[in-house]
């Protein structure tokens, strides 16, 4: 993607039908660290790699909770990750207290999306830089993708512990290497009667050690597929409550942004 | 949208014109049963003889009102509403009895803070995922949830019936008979009640409500039978006797 002369704003069309500003805005969601989510039938994790730039700082929070049946991840500019959160948190709260129920998250999608879009149809803003966790998004994402890819279609009858164990080798994909600790990395979940909560160091350094100590060499997966388990269209999903009554997967293609 | 009524500070108070009166309901196996009548007094007077007071809300929901008929098609109009914004999101989800009765509770106590309340008392019945729902907003906002709630007079005079007489898993027969039971007493006692009523019934799959009918009544006592002025029991027979005492 090169400078160009229809890249100053939103509201300008390139002549081949394209809107620079809001394909930009994709790229600053693939150059953030990565997220990853899976889904079973009962439960849904989110994981991502928490890096930070030196020993002396703390880690930028990717994940948020906002709920107790909804949590988010976030890659790309965090502080626009930080004011969206902060929008469906208050949603959610709203929504609870005048129905006394739990949003449902297919709404707050819907909603957030909206708002989304009208940033993209202003020339006085911009569109929020960041991706609300689809599957896997952020740097180096597509070796957790093509990890998951193999093994999705397993995933909606994994028990929870076999869940987090996915989420966490396929976040040791991304980092290419690197030995995965549980200080580089954040992992939360949510489920059936469990509510939204993130995981603490200990747990995940626990989790980490059980799996490495089996053999690295995976067994030969099945066909890939051509459909991931939790794909939707455009960079603004959540890793959602499976209490929500998981609505049967579309046929859709796999992302290639 | 909403009337700003003239609204006396000094009395606190507001005055209804066409009311209805109670309402009664209980859960049973399938799901809920509503019953209320169908009059619509003006003050003494009868004023409407077939004023429906049991509504279906959405899929999932019954709405049953006793108080200002005017408030509760008012509460229709908002209802209406909340139903069309919940059906154009155009998804799986749908709003059940408890977001209704939660979101009727927000409606009812911001109006009584704002000095201008819908004079109702509402009951809020329903069923969803196999899930019985069955509560009761007041005019101030009070709500709770039971296996059998009624408004007005039916606290007094039907919740005690219900209290001895309800258990889990009623037939839908049994469940007739027990709310039938109910508004025959209610005929009986509560001078503002008609004759003629309606019974509702609520499972997963839909709502009916019956046609108007009217109940049997027994007034064959003897102390009803050749009646003079002044007989025992009769209002002159009470005052002249209250009049004795007074005087002793």
């Amino acid at each position: 993607m090169f400078r160009n002369q229809y890249d100053t704003d939103v509201t300008t069309w390139s002549p081949t039908g394209r809107l620079f500003q809001v394909e930009y805005s994709m790229e600053a969601v693939k150059q953030g660290s990565a997220a990853i989510g899976l889904r079973s039938k009962t439960h849904v994790v989110l994981a991502c790699v928490n890096k930070a730039n030196s020993e002396l700082s703390s880690h930028q929070k990717k994940i948020f909770k906002v709920d107790d049946h909804i949590g988010v991840a976030i890659a790309g500019l965090t502080a626009d990750g930080r004011v969206l959160s902060r929008y469906m948190r208050s949603e959610a709260i709203n929504h609870s207290f005048t129905y006394e129920s739990p949003l449902p998250v297919g709404r707050l999608v819907v909603q957030l999306a909206d708002k989304a879009q009208v940033c993209t149809q202003r020339s006085w803003k911009r569109p929020y830089g960041v991706g609300l966790l689809a599957f896997a998004i952020g740097s180096r994402s597509q070796a957790a993708k093509t990890y998951l890819e193999r093994r999705f279609e397993n995933f909606t009858n994994s028990s929870r512990e076999d869940l987090i164990k996915d989420a966490l080798i396929a976040t040791r994909e991304t980092l290419q290497g690197e030995k995965l600790k549980s200080s580089i990395c954040t992992v939360s979940v949510v489920g059936v009667g469990e509510p939204f909560h993130i995981l603490d160091q200990e747990t995940v350094q626990q989790l980490i050690d059980t799996f490495e100590l089996v053999t690295e060499e995976e067994p030969p997966a099945p066909e890939p597929a051509s459909e991931p388990a939790a794909a939707d269209q455009g960079g603004a999903e959540q890793g959602a409550g499976a209490e929500q009554g998981a609505a049967p997967d579309e046929g859709v293609a796999p992302m290639d942004i | 949208m909403e009337r700003k009524l003239r609204f006396k500070l000094v009395t606190g108070r507001w005055n209804p014109y066409v009311t209805g009166t109670s309402v009664v309901a209980i859960k049973y196996k399938d799901g809920i049963l509503m019953a209320a009548d169908m009059g619509g007094s003006y003050g003494y007077t009868l004023g409407y003889k077939s004023v429906e007071r049991l509504k279906p809300v959405g899929k999932h929901s019954l709405l049953g009102a006793s108080g200002e008929i005017s408030d509760f098609q008012e509460i229709l109009l908002y209802l209406d509403e909340l139903i069309l914004y919940d059906n154009v999101w155009d998804d799986l989800n749908s709003l059940g009895p408890k977001e209704v009765h939660s979101y009727l509770t927000r409606v009812m106590y911001n109006r009584r803070n704002k000095f201008n309340p819908l004079w109702n008392s509402l009951i809020l019945g329903g069923v969803k995922i196999g899930q019985k729902y069955l509560g009761m907003v007041s005019m101030i906002g009070v709500n709770f949830e039971d296996n059998h709630v009624a408004t007005g007079f039916g606290n007094h005079l039907a919740r005690p019936i219900l209290r001895d007489e309800w258990h889990d898993n009623l037939s839908f027969e049994d469940g007739v008979k027990l709310l039938e039971k109910c508004m025959r007493v209610l005929l009986y006692r509560d001078t503002t009640a008609v004759n003629k009523l309606q019974i509702a019934k609520i499972t997963e799959e839909s709502v009916t409500i019956s046609q108007p009918y009217s109940l049997k009544t027994f007034w064959g006592y003897s102390a009803f039978q050749n009646l003079t002025v002044g007989d025992e029991g009769s209002w002159l027979d009470m005052v002249t006797g209250w009049a004795v005492t007074t005087m002793e």
